[in-house]
C-alpha cells in the first residue's frame, strides 16, 4: 500500500483523456465503416478501462454514467444492437461527457453543475434505448440516487469506528493479501477489537484454495479521517463488501449494517455487542424499531440498502480523495510509452546546448587562428556531434501536426451536421513535425479557420450540384516544410471569396481609397481586419466579424505570416506559415562594414558578386538584373546606417521568402555559423528588419535579420518605384 | 508445502514445512484434508511454518472446522513466529482454543 495514490490518478487521468480521443476516433472510423469488429472491439475496451480504473479510485459518477455506456457497447459487440448514425451520435455525445466527468470529478475534484447533470440525464435516457430490458433495470437502480433514509434512534455511545469487510473471492488471486490491509489499517490506529468471519467458508470440497472467503468485524480506534481508512482498503474495493461507521454512528447506521451482511442477524448483534460496538440495549431497541417499520422478509436484505450504505460511505470518501488531490495536481504522471518531462527541464537542456554552440564556435575560431592541423580536426569533428546533439534536442520539442489535426475530424462531423453539409476532410502530411509551443497555439486559429471555411466557404448541396460540383464538399488541411518554415494550409473547394462585395466593403470602412484597386490577393487578405465580415446572414458558427483579425493577430505573435488565396466557384486557400523552432537556426554569416548580420540559411538561395556594372546602375534603379529577372534588393549597409565608406567589392545575396525573392547587398561573405537566437529585449520590439541577436564565437554580438520584413520592403519599394515612374512619364 | 505424517498411539502427527502461503495453498488443500479424512485425534506441527497468509490461514480454519464436524478434535502446536502473529491479529486463538499458544509464545520470548 506505499502506492501514492495521488500519482497513480493522475496516471489515470491522462490515460482516460488518451482513451476517450481513441474511442472518438474509432468511433468516427466506425461511422465510415459499421461492420468493423476490431474497431467496436476498440471502443469497448476504451469504456471498460476508463470504467473499471474509475472504480478503483472510487470515482462513482463515472462509473456509474460509463456503466451504462459499455453495456450498449457490450450489446453492440455481440451484435445486438445494430449501429446507426443516432447510436454514434449518442456514443459521441456520451464520450464528450465522460471526458467532461474525467476533467470534473477526477482532476478537478468538484460535482457536475447542474447543465451537466441535466445533460447527463439525457444522454441516459437515450442511451436506454439501446439497452437490454433486464438490464437497463439493473443500471436504473443502480443509477438512482438513493437518499440516505432518515435517521431513527439516537447515537451509539462507543467513540471507536467500526469496519466490516467481506473480502471478494478474488482479491487474492488478484495478488492482495487481506491480512496485509489489517497490517497497514493498524499504522493507522489501534484495532481495539476484531473478529474474523469465515461463515462463508464453503465445504472442504467445494472450497477453492486461493479464493477468499474471509471478513472482519473491526473495531478501530484512530484519529485519521474517514478518506484515509477507506484508503486503506482501496484495492480491495471491487467485489468485496466495505463498510466503515464512524465514531458515534447512529443507531440506524449499525441496523442497516447487520442486515446488509451476509451472516444472520443475531449473529452479527452477537459479535457487535461482545467487541463493544453496541451495547445490548442498543441492539435491541435497533432492532425492534427496524421490525415495526414495515419490511416484509428480514432476512434478504434489498440491493438498495447496501447501496444506500456504500453511497454513504463512497460520497464523502471521493470528496476528501479529490481535495486531497487537487493540491498536488502539478504532480507529474506517466504514461507507459511516454516519459514526461517537464517543458522547463526541455528549455534548459536546449539552453544549454545553445551555449554549447557558442562555446564550439569559439573553440574551432581559436583552432583556426593557431593553425594546428591536430587540434582544427578535433575542433571539427567536436563541432558534428554539437551539431547532432543540437538537432537531437530540437526534436525533442518538435511533435507531429497530425494529431492537431485529426481532432478536426470530429468538429467537421458535428459542424457538418450542424450546418446540414456533407463535407469530408482529408488530412494530408500529418507527420510534419514542428515545435510543441508552436502545435499549442496553432489549435484556436486552425479551429476558426475550418469552421469559416465550412459555413461560408463550402456551399449548400444543392448550389453545388447546380454549379457541377460534387454534393460532398472536400475541406483539406495539409501541412509541410519550406524553407526554414511550416506551411500549414487550409484549402476548402467551395464558392471562393466574393471580390467585389470585399472591395465594396473595404472601401465602405475606408480601408481602401475609392480609386485605388489593389491587386487581389491584398483585396482577399482585407477579410483579416477587425471587423471584417462580407456574412450576409450571421450564423451560430461564424460570420460575426469576429475571429479573422484574431486568428491574424495569434499568428503573427508566433513570428509567422497568413495568407489567402481564392478562385470564384473553385474554393479558397488560407495558407499559415510559422517559423520551425524558437531556438536555434542554421545561419549564414554576412558582414558589413564592422558589423556582422545572420541570414537565416534555408532561406538563402545564392551569392552573386555586385558587378561594378550592377553598381553604377543601383543608382538608378532599385532592383539588380538576376539572369534575366527582376530581383528587387536592399543596401544592409544604408538600412542600417553603417559608417564607413562601402568595401571594394560587395556581395549579393539572394534570399526567398514565400515565393519571393530579393537581393541582400552586404560588403563580405563569412559563411555559415550555428546561430542560437537571443530574443531582443522589449525596446527593440518596434525595430524593423531585425529578429533577434546572436553571440559568435568570438564574442562579438551579431544581429539576425528578419528576412520577410526585408524582402516585403524590398519589393514595395520597387513597385511603388515603378508606379512613381509611371506617373512621372 | 511438504506435509509429514507420523502416527503415535493412534494420533496422527501432521508436521507442516515452509510456507502456507497463496502460492502453496492448493495443493496444501488437498493434502491437508487426505490426512483429516482419517477418523483419528491429531495434531498439527507448525514449527516450521516460515511464512502465512490469508490463504494460508483459510486453511487451517478449514481442517478445525472439518475436524469440528467429523467429530474429532485438531491441535495446533509448536506454532512459529509467522503462525502466531497471524493468529493474533485475527483475534483467532481462542477459536484454534489450543492452550499452546500462550506457551509457546513464552518459550520464544516473544
Amino acid at each position: 500500500m506505499s502506492l501514492d495514490l495521488d500519482q497513480a490518478l493522475q496516471t489515470y487521468i491522462a490515460e482516460a483523456r488518451e482513451l476517450l480521443q481513441d474511442m472518438e476516433d474509432s468511433l468516427l472510423r466506425l461511422e465510415v465503416d459499421p461492420n468493423d469488429a476490431d474497431t467496436i472491439g476498440a471502443i469497448f475496451r476504451a469504456a471498460h478501462t476508463i470504467k473499471g480504473s474509475a472504480g478503483l479510485f472510487g470515482l462513482d459518477p463515472i462509473v456509474s454514467f460509463t456503466h451504462i455506456v459499455e453495456d450498449v457497447l457490450d450489446r453492440v459487440r455481440d451484435g445486438d444492437v445494430v449501429i446507426e448514425a443516432n447510436l454514434i451520435a449518442v456514443l459521441l455525445e456520451s464520450g464528450d461527457h465522460m471526458l467532461h466527468l474525467v476533467d470534473v470529478v477526477a482532476a478537478q475534484g468538484g460535482q457536475l453543475d447542474a447543465e451537466a447533470i441535466a445533460r447527463e440525464s439525457g444522454l441516459r435516457v437515450r442511451l436506454q434505448a439501446y439497452q437490454d430490458d433486464s438490464e437497463m433495470s439493473h443500471a436504473v437502480q443502480v443509477e438512482t440516487e438513493i437518499p440516505l433514509q432518515s435517521s431513527g434512534g439516537g447515537l451509539v455511545e462507543t467513540d471507536n469506528w467500526h469496519i466490516s469487510l467481506r473480502f471478494g473471492q478474488n482479491v487474492m488471486r488478484d495478488g492482495m493479501d487481506p491480512l496485509s490491509f489489517l497490517r497497514y489499517l493498524s499504522t493507522l490506529g489501534e484495532i481495539v477489537s476484531i473478529t474474523t468471519m469465515f461463515d462463508a467458508l464453503p465445504p472442504a470440497d467445494e472450497m477453492d484454495a486461493e479464493s477468499c472467503y474471509l471478513g472482519f468485524e473491526i473495531d478501530f480506534k484512530s484519529d485519521a479521517d474517514k478518506a484515509t481508512i477507506a484508503g486503506v482498503f482501496e484495492f480491495a474495493r471491487e467485489g468485496s463488501l466495505i463498510h466503515i461507521l464512524p465514531p458515534h454512528s447512529k443507531l440506524t447506521e449499525y441496523i442497516e449494517l447487520i442486515r446488509s451482511l451476509p451472516e444472520s442477524e443475531t449473529r452479527l448483534g452477537e459479535i457487535l455487542v461482545t467487541t463493544g460496538a453496541l451495547t445490548q440495549q442498543e441492539l435491541e431497541a435497533g432492532l425492534s424499531e427496524q421490525q415495526t417499520s414495515a419490511r416484509p422478509d428480514g432476512s434478504t436484505t434489498p440491493l438498495g440498502e447496501i447501496l444506500v450504505e456504500q453511497r454513504s460511505v463512497e460520497h464523502e470518501v471521493v470528496q476528501a480523495a479529490l481535495d486531497k488531490q487537487t493540491q498536488s495536481k502539478d504532480s507529474k504522471n506517466k504514461e507507459n510509452r511516454y516519459i514526461r518531462v517537464h517543458a522547463d527541464k526541455l528549455d534548459e537542456l536546449i539552453n544549454m546546448v545553445g551555449e554549447l554552440v557558442i562555446a564550439g564556435a569559439g573553440v574551432s575560431l581559436l583552432a583556426q587562428r593557431v593553425s594546428d592541423n591536430g587540434l582544427q580536426e578535433a575542433t571539427s569533428v567536436m563541432s558534428g556531434l554539437v551539431e547532432e546533439i543540437r538537432d537531437g534536442a530540437l526534436r525533442l520539442r518538435m511533435v507531429p501536426i497530425g494529431e492537431t489535426f485529426n481532432r478536426f475530424q470530429r468538429v467537421v462531423r458535428d459542424v457538418g451536421r450542424e450546418l446540414g453539409k456533407d463535407i469530408e476532410l482529408v488530412i494530408t502530411g500529418a507527420d510534419t513535425e514542428l515545435d510543441k509551443t508552436v502545435v499549442e497555439k496553432i489549435g484556436d486559429p486552425l479551429m476558426h479557420l475550418v469552421r469559416n471555411a465550412m459555413d461560408h466557404g463550402i456551399e449548400s448541396a444543392s448550389i453545388r450540384q447546380s454549379r457541377g460540383k460534387s454534393a460532398k464538399g472536400t475541406l483539406r488541411l495539409n501541412a509541410y516544410h519550406d524553407s526554414g518554415s511550416i506551411v500549414i494550409e487550409i484549402v476548402d473547394d467551395g464558392g471562393g471569396l466574393n471580390r467585389d462585395r470585399i472591395l465594396q466593403k473595404a472601401r465602405e470602412r475606408g480601408l481602401i481609397a475609392p480609386n485605388v484597386t489593389p491587386p487581389d490577393h491584398e483585396i482577399f487578405n482585407m477579410i483579416f481586419e477587425a471587423g471584417f465580415s462580407t456574412a450576409e446572414a450571421v450564423t451560430s458558427i461564424s460570420g460575426r466579424g469576429v475571429g479573422m483579425d484574431v486568428v491574424k493577430r495569434n499568428i503573427t505573435a508566433l513570428r509567422g505570416t497568413v495568407n489567402l488565396d481564392s478562385a470564384v466557384g473553385q474554393g479558397t486557400t488560407v495558407s499559415i506559415r510559422l517559423p520551425l523552432t524558437l531556438a536555434i537556426i542554421d545561419g549564414f554569416l554576412v558582414g558589413v562594414g564592422k558589423s556582422s548580420y545572420i541570414v537565416p540559411l534555408d532561406m538563402v538561395q545564392e551569392c552573386i558578386e555586385l558587378t561594378e556594372n550592377d553598381r553604377q546602375l543601383t543608382r538608378e534603379r532599385s532592383y539588380l538584373n538576376l539572369r534575366g529577372e527582376v530581383l528587387p534588393f536592399v543596401m544592409l549597409r544604408d538600412h542600417f546606417e553603417v559608417e564607413g565608406a562601402g568595401a571594394r567589392r560587395e556581395n549579393v545575396v539572394v534570399v526567398t521568402c514565400a515565393g519571393q525573392k530579393a537581393g541582400l547587398v552586404v560588403d563580405e561573405l563569412m559563411g555559415e555559423f550555428q546561430t542560437v537566437i537571443k530574443p531582443l529585449g522589449k525596446i527593440f520590439s518596434t525595430l524593423r528588419g531585425i529578429s533577434g541577436s546572436t553571440i559568435l564565437g568570438s564574442g562579438e554580438v551579431a544581429l539576425i535579420l528578419d528576412v520577410p520584413s526585408l524582402v516585403q520592403q524590398a519589393v514595395n519599394r520597387e513597385t511603388h518605384q515603378v508606379s512613381t515612374r509611371q506617373l512621372t512619364h | 508445502m511438504p506435509i509429514s505424517s507420523t502416527n503415535k498411539n493412534g494420533q496422527s502427527l501432521l508436521h507442516m514445512e515452509g510456507d502456507m502461503t497463496i502460492y502453496t495453498a492448493a495443493d496444501m488443500k488437498n493434502e491437508l484434508m487426505t490426512h483429516m479424512a482419517q477418523p483419528c485425534e491429531r495434531e498439527i506441527d507448525l514449527s516450521e511454518v516460515s511464512e502465512m497468509d490469508s490463504a494460508g490461514l483459510q486453511i487451517l480454519i478449514l481442517a478445525k472446522r472439518e475436524a469440528e464436524k467429523h467429530g474429532t478434535s485438531l491441535r495446533l502446536t509448536g506454532h512459529s513466529r509467522a503462525v502466531l502473529d497471524v493468529l493474533d491479529m485475527c483475534n483467532l486463538a481462542s477459536y484454534f482454543g489450543d492452550p499452546v499458544v500462550l506457551s509457546c509464545n513464552e518459550n520464544k520470548g516473544q
